[in-house]
């Protein structure tokens, strides 16, 4: 590189692009500058005055945080001035803090207290009365405490500049400054929970975890999140078998910091009372509890039964189960019970999109193209990773974001262009961009399931006219929905009866739903059908069945996810709940008790079995294994495959909506913003 | 106007008019020779009416004294954007008042010096920032824009020149930091009076994030006249380096307290005992702040000297705002210190660590030892904690409220020491200031 910077910090010589702020320069050769403001990738505040350094010829100590490398700068981070400096700023800081770190819930994972311990200010000489405010509820989810805070202003940084929500911002000035919502006393906003996690202190905590624990007493397990389909990971803190917290603080996964308020604190539906914990079957036309060797006995005799005299099956997978159960689902489907009925709740037709392009998006690209289009979805409600991504790279790398949607979006905010159209319309809305999108050096295309069928035919003909590179994401919701339709669980291209069919089906004699909930707004034709249901909780459809079997979560169990980008990762079990079994173990006994053999009934047997014969999944073993995503390659030719175009219906969730899942989740319902509401 | 008695040794250049009958009118300005300076400004090629303005050495009258025409210089000619006049009257120091009379007494004076800094650096619109007390200067300012719109000083095609150029005032909301020429610039905008990170400068990237020149009420009301009489008679007036003259406000312990016109270099104890009648009752002076509360205090021992951006920072101390509080012999060192520093912690923004803390703190800490509360450890606590803020804050309010605790606590230690030895719970001695 031309513009390469030479200086020396504390004796070493360090080599920069021009602009690298020293803070960063000094980190690249593994000097340690403290900072609480600092915060890589957001705006810049020089407010914490803890990365003061010695420079060569300046008159005093400047802050690292804003001072850009220059030729031949001289830095010195370790001179008594400088050690003397950041003591003394700790001492300010301590000054109005309240020291209760017994009973924080930041303590032993707060930042101030790393400060404290490697640089000084053991002891006070402030003895006059402290500043004390009382602590406040910002909502159910946030509250503050103002006296812990240092006012680094990264809560007030990461949802105006990250979320585009502003939500917050300072009240009162001088020493009564104080972080608070923007609209009276309290939030109206996404209740992501990213503030109370980029806050270094305990300032700001969650309802959901505070005073709970002492962070050390927690297992942390890093899976994947089990509510959308961005494929965000997360990492559980577990005591005891409860999940007690969600975040992302490592930065690990595709989501970096990200995670909106169900990867961080939706995980409570595990916990729910109304957990099915034992299986279910009807005697007399009652639901009863009964064991699991009869309920699976029931199952596997009817399944046997009904097979023999060559009867009809319907069976309907899910799309926030594991690969290896879906997979093994339409395996079980195919083989053992000889059906081509089989298929899941479509949320956005994918399976078009991979049959006329391999030009596929991953979640990075969308942070490094230089231009975007969403048609058809709103991405801050229905997929805040995207959202969150393309406004990061619009912040830093200026990229231009054009949207075609039905009504205001958040991206609406800093878009490039845009163009409101009627729900069908979508196509005639981006031919309206074609102009601009054609001056783009490249683009990536995020399209909903206002989408399908033909009209991905014709969205991607138009990225193929616009001479650019174009890369595609179609948008699906739930967290497994794209591994639903890469595994088979889809009538196509065998022939078979897609869902609604199945449900229309009068002469239908058994149903077995895997993770789903058709009955929540349909009906099933064949009042005669044996229904068998796998869930975790008593849906609609679970009400009907004649056996109900409990099913463990995506936090309980391991296995694969596909994201809608085609990224595969890793869940890793978290707990188990007492009477639950992963749906691939409950496959595995009905397979057993029906004495047919599909192959050994465990996730990593089953995942190598994917990788043989699946196309496009012959991911590399070590990236899944060490918790990192690989993208499922394109097949080498777009094969003819295509869905069915009136099939995929989004789900239309919020951000504080998630089909059965979500209405099991108590921290999803506590907020008191209003569904679908666009708070910026 | 209301305004003191002018003193015999005053050189009215910016003062000219107070007092004058109407001086507020632009009828009264055009009759003393108003617009002239601008007239010939209008002839003049940019970087020539620049080159007046350095040749005049006139260095910024808000308190820093950097020299304005290199102030002005420093706005890019060619720009994309559009370009800013800003005048800063926020005047926050306390001690200070100068620019109220300027405004009050003469608002066209103002009007053509930013018009003057308008041609130099080709600004198409000005922004006048009051402070939000002196809301009858914003009247008074208010009436003379509209006067000078309406006679064709202001506006489209100004003079038949073709020069546009709008001027609007803007009310501060009380916060003393928006006198800090960023904070101020983020006020103005409609945000949070906190201050921005520098670089880059005004100059570069101000109001709106376009060139702007942002002067203090006093430095651009000299323009006028600068341009008028020409750069060097207005450099003459002063010492090398110190162009012209400025407005010193007395006030404190003193006859006759009040703001008068002195040369640049003009001694300070001339300046008391001369222009200010001495100090009051016949009392002893004790010491003097030269520039506004922030500057270090100065013994009466120290204040013979010219008063002059470079002599009294020789002297450590800072010719600051021009706002000289003369002290007797009677004043508490400890109650002065205790006054100052709850004004700088009142008005801390909050923004960064050292002030916002330090600021707190040494309050605190002084309001104790005030009450009869302190301690020995205490006296070293407070210069320690002021060394501890100095240089280290985000803007110089930090350095205003940590450089005069300094030099109480180096300069009268003595007093502090003392002031423990009185009985507890006595008598706290004459407060003259706080209050």
């Amino acid at each position: 590189m031309a513009d390469l910077v030479r200086l020396t910090i504390d004796g070493k010589p360090v080599e920069a692009p021009a602009g690298t702020l020293v803070i960063e320069a000094a980190r690249c050769i593994g000097v340690e500058i403290p900072a609480f403001c600092y915060y890589p990738g957001l705006s810049l505040q020089a407010a914490c005055r803890m990365c003061l350094v010695e420079v060569e010829r300046a008159p005093k100590l400047l802050a690292s945080c804003t001072l850009p490398v220059a030729e031949n700068m001289v830095v010195r981070t370790d001179t008594p001035a400088v050690k003397q400096a950041r003591r003394s700023m700790i001492e300010f800081l301590l000054t109005n803090h309240p020291l209760d770190c017994p009973v924080c819930d930041k303590g032993g994972e707060c930042e101030l207290q790393d400060m404290v311990f490697r640089y000084g200010a053991g002891e006070s000489r402030f003895s006059e009365v402290k500043q004390h405010v009382e602590e406040k509820r910002f909502s159910p989810i946030v509250f503050f405490d103002a006296p812990r805070c240092v006012l680094c202003y990264r809560c007030v940084r990461i949802c105006n500049e990250g979320l585009g929500v502003r939500a917050l911002g300072i009240v009162n000035r001088g020493v009564a400054s104080e972080i608070g919502p923007n609209r009276g006393d309290r939030l109206e906003c996404d209740e992501c929970g990213a503030c109370i996690d980029i806050c270094p202190v305990g300032a700001l905590t969650s309802g959901i975890y505070r005073y709970q624990t002492r962070p050390w007493e927690m297992q942390h397990v890093g899976t994947i999140c089990t509510f959308c389909a961005n494929g965000c990971k997360t990492t559980l803190g577990v005591r005891n078998h409860r999940i007690i917290r969600g975040n992302n603080r490592d930065r690990s996964g595709i989501n970096g910091e990200f995670l909106c308020i169900k990867g961080r604190y939706a995980f409570d539906f595990v916990h729910s009372e109304e957990r099915l914990q034992t299986p279910l079957l009807r005697v007399n036309g009652e639901l009863q509890p009964v064991s699991w060797s009869r309920a699976l006995a029931a199952v596997a005799e009817k399944f046997t039964e009904v097979k023999a005299r060559g009867g009809k099956f319907g069976v309907i997978g899910s799309n926030h189960t594991t690969n290896e159960e879906n997979y093994f689902l339409q395996k079980f489907a195919r083989q053992a019970l000889g059906t081509g009925n089989i298929d899941h709740q479509r949320t956005g037709d994918v399976a078009t999109l991979l049959g006329c392009t391999r030009s596929l998006a991953t979640v990075a690209d969308l942070y490094s193209t230089k231009a975007a289009l969403v048609v058809g979805s709103d991405l801050a409600q229905q997929h805040p990773l995207y959202a969150f991504q393309l406004r990061a790279n619009w912040r830093h790398h200026q990229a231009r974001v054009y949207t075609v949607t039905e009504g205001p979006v958040r991206e609406d905010q800093y878009s490039a262009g845009r163009a409101r159209v009627q729900r069908g319309e979508e196509l005639a809305g981006v031919e309206r961009l074609r102009e601009q999108l054609k001056a783009e050096p490249e683009l990536v295309i995020l399209f909903g399931d206002a989408i399908q069928g033909e009209a991905v035919r014709k969205l991607v003909a138009f990225g193929d006219s616009l001479g650019i590179p174009v890369k595609y994401v179609c948008l699906l919701d739930y967290s497994n929905s794209r591994g639903a339709a890469d595994m088979g669980l889809t009538p196509e291209p065998g022939g078979g009866l897609t869902l609604p069919e199945m449900l229309a089906a009068w002469d239908l004699d058994v149903l077995w739903v895997v993770g789903a909930n058709p009955l929540k707004n349909g009906e099933l034709a064949a009042d005669g059908a044996f229904v068998v249901v796998q869930d975790l909780f008593l849906t609609e459809t679970a009400r009907r069945a004649d056996v109900v079997l409990p099913a463990a979560s995506a936090y309980e169990k391991s296995g694969t996810v596909t994201s809608a980008t085609g990224e595969v990762q890793a869940l890793r079990a978290a707990l188990k709940v007492m009477g639950a079994k992963p749906d691939l173990e409950i496959f595995g006994l009905i397979a057993r008790e029906m004495g047919i053999d599909l192959g050994v009934a465990m996730p990593e047997a089953v995942f190598e079995e994917i990788r043989q014969t699946v196309r496009g999944y012959n991911v590399p073993l070590p990236v899944i294994a060490a918790g990192g995503a690989a993208q499922a390659l394109a097949p080498e030719a777009p094969v003819a495959a295509a869905g069915r175009a009136d099939l995929a219906e989004s789900a239309r969730n919020t951000l504080f909506t998630s089909g059965t899942l979500g209405r099991y989740s108590k921290a999803l319902n506590s907020v008191e913003e209003a569904p679908g509401g666009l708070y910026r | 106007m209301l305004y003191n008695q002018p003193s015999p040794l005053e050189v009215k250049v910016l003062t000219r008019r107070f007092g004058l009958p109407d001086s507020q009118s632009l009828d009264t300005y055009l009759a003393t020779e108003g617009f002239q300076g601008f007239r010939r400004a209008l002839e003049m090629k940019p970087e020539e009416i620049i080159g007046e303005v350095m040749a005049s050495n006139l260095r910024g009258r808000g308190g820093a004294g950097f020299p304005a025409g290199m102030k002005w210089s420093f706005v890019p000619r060619a720009s994309s954007k559009p370009k800013y006049i800003v005048v800063n009257g926020d005047e926050g120091e306390p001690g200070t008042c100068k620019d109220r009379l300027l405004i009050e007494n003469d608002p066209h004076q103002l009007i053509e010096g930013m018009l003057i800094a308008a041609l130099a650096v080709g600004a198409a619109a000005g922004y006048i920032y009051i402070r939000g007390e002196y809301r009858r200067l914003i009247e008074i300012m208010d009436r003379a824009i509209a006067e000078a719109y309406r006679k064709g000083y202001l506006g489209e095609n100004i003079l038949g020149s073709g020069l546009r150029f709008d001027v609007y005032t803007h009310s501060g909301a009380g916060s003393y930091e928006c006198g800090e020429e960023s904070a101020l610039l983020e006020s103005l905008e409609g945000r949070r009076g906190v201050p921005r990170i520098r670089p880059p400068f005004p100059a570069v990237a101000g109001a709106f994030q376009c060139p702007t020149v942002l002067n203090n009420v006093e430095t651009l009301c000299a323009v006028p006249a600068i341009l008028r009489d020409g750069g060097a008679a207005f450099a003459a007036l002063g010492t090398p380096k110190n162009g012209g003259t400025r407005l010193f406000c007395l006030s404190g312990h003193i006859n006759k307290p009040g703001v008068y016109e002195l040369p640049m270099g003009f001694n300070l104890l001339r300046m008391i005992d001369e222009v200010g009648g001495g100090v009051w009752k016949g009392k002893k002076l004790k010491a003097v702040i030269p520039g506004g509360s922030s500057c270090p205090i100065l013994k009466a021992s120290e204040c013979d000297l010219a008063m002059d951006f470079d002599t009294v920072a020789k002297a450590r101390s800072m010719l600051g705002s021009g706002g000289v509080v003369v002290l007797d012999e009677d004043t508490s060192i400890v109650s002065l210190a205790t006054r100052v520093m709850r004004f700088y912690q009142h008005e801390s923004c909050g923004w960064c660590v050292p002030c916002r803390e330090g600021t707190t703190w040494l309050r605190k800490l002084l309001e104790r030892f005030h009450a009869g509360h302190g301690t020995l450890a205490d006296i070293d606590l407070m210069g320690d904690l002021a060394r501890n803020m100095l240089g280290r804050t985000f803007c110089p309010l930090g350095d205003a409220a940590a450089m005069p605790m300094i030099s109480y606590v180096e300069k009268f230690r003595g007093e502090f020491e003392e002031y423990l030895n009185r009985t507890p719970g006595g008598p706290l001695g004459r407060v003259t200031i706080d209050g």
